[in-house]
C-alpha cells in the first residue's frame, strides 16, 4: 500500500510542474520564488515588476482562498523566535546568493539537466542533512 | 495577458505546494532528516514537479519564443562559482532549520500564523541585505 503522502506529494508536484511549465511556456520565465521576489525586494527586477508581482499576490492569494474555503494543512512551524529569524535570514541570503532555490534550481534547472542547477540542489540537499544531523540529533535544538 | 497568467501561475504553484505537503514545516525537516526517521515525500514532489517541465523544455527546442512573445530564457554559464556553492549551503542550513524554503514560505503566509510571517520578515531582510555583502565576491555581482 502506497502511503497517502506520497500520493499528495505527486499530485501536488505536478501541479507545481505544471504552474512552472505554463510560465515557461506561456510567459516565457523561469518559475523561481526566490528570483520573482528577490528581484522585488532588492530592485533588481525593475523591468518586470507587474509580472513579479502578480505572481507573488497569487501564489500567497490563492492559498488564502483555499485555507479560508476548505481549509489548509497545518504548517507546524517553530515557535522559537531565534530558529526562525535566523533560518528566514539564511534563506534569503542563500538563495540570493546562489540566484535560485527549490523551484528555480531544484525543479526547472534540474528538468533542463542544468549543471549549475543540479550542483545547486546537491548542496542544498547536502548542506540541510548535515544541519538536521548536528542541530536535531547532535544539540537537539531544532 | 502576462499578469493573468503571472497570477495564474503562480496560484496553481502555491496550491500544489499546499497539497504536496511542502508547507509542512515537519515534513520537509522529516525530508532532509535522512539519518534518522526518513520521510521519502519530498522525492514524489520533485519528481512529479520536474515531468511537465521535462516536456516543456523539450517544446521549447522546438519553439523558442514563450506564447507571448518572450524570447525563452538561455542556459547560464555552466560554470560553478563561489557564489552559487556558498549561497546554496547557506540555503540548505535555513532550509533545514525552519523548513521553509521561498515558495512555501509564501503560499502559507495566510495560515502560517506569527511564526511564518516572523520566518518571511527575515528572509526578505536576508534577500535585501545580500547584495550588500562586502567580503569575498558573495555580494551584488561586479
Amino acid at each position: 500500500m502506497i502511503p497517502t503522502d506520497w500520493i499528495y506529494g505527486l499530485i501536488g508536484g505536478v501541479m507545481i510542474g505544471a504552474a512552472a511549465a505554463m510560465f515557461l511556456l506561456i510567459n516565457g520565465r523561469i518559475m523561481g520564488a526566490s528570483g520573482l521576489l528577490g528581484g522585488i525586494i532588492d530592485g533588481t527586477g525593475k523591468a518586470n515588476m507587474k509580472e513579479r508581482l502578480a505572481f507573488i499576490a497569487g501564489l500567497i492569494g490563492v492559498p488564502a482562498i483555499v485555507y479560508f474555503t476548505i481549509g489548509a494543512p497545518a504548517t507546524n512551524v517553530s515557535n522559537n523566535m531565534l530558529v526562525l529569524l535566523v533560518a528566514g535570514l539564511a534563506v534569503g541570503v542563500g538563495t540570493r546568493m546562489a540566484n535560485g532555490c527549490t523551484s528555480g534550481h531544484g525543479v526547472c534547472g534540474i528538468s533542463r539537466f542544468s549543471v549549475r542547477g543540479i550542483a545547486a540542489t546537491l548542496i542544498y540537499l547536502l548542506a540541510g542533512g548535515v544541519t538536521m544531523l548536528v542541530l536535531r540529533h547532535g544539540l537537539g535544538v531544532i | 495577458m502576462r499578469i493573468l497568467f503571472s497570477l495564474m501561475a503562480g496560484g496553481l504553484f502555491g496550491v500544489g505546494l499546499m497539497i504536496s505537503g511542502m508547507t509542512d514545516t515537519q515534513k520537509v525537516q522529516g525530508w532532509l532528516d535522512v539519518f534518522g526517521a526518513w520521510d521519502p515525500t519530498l522525492a514524489f514532489v520533485l519528481g512529479g514537479a520536474i515531468l511537465p517541465m521535462l516536456l516543456a523544455w523539450q517544446l521549447t527546442k522546438v519553439k523558442t519564443t514563450s506564447l507571448l512573445g518572450t524570447t525563452i530564457p538561455t542556459p547560464a554559464d555552466p560554470a560553478l562559482d563561489r557564489r552559487l556553492i556558498i549561497g546554496s549551503a547557506i540555503f540548505g542550513f535555513g532550509w533545514a532549520v525552519a523548513g521553509f524554503c521561498p515558495g512555501p514560505a509564501l503560499a502559507s503566509l495566510s495560515f502560517g500564523g506569527f511564526g511564518g510571517l516572523s520566518f518571511m520578515v527575515a528572509m526578505i531582510a536576508g534577500m535585501y541585505i545580500q547584495p550588500s555583502i562586502k567580503f569575498f565576491g558573495l555580494g551584488s555581482k561586479a
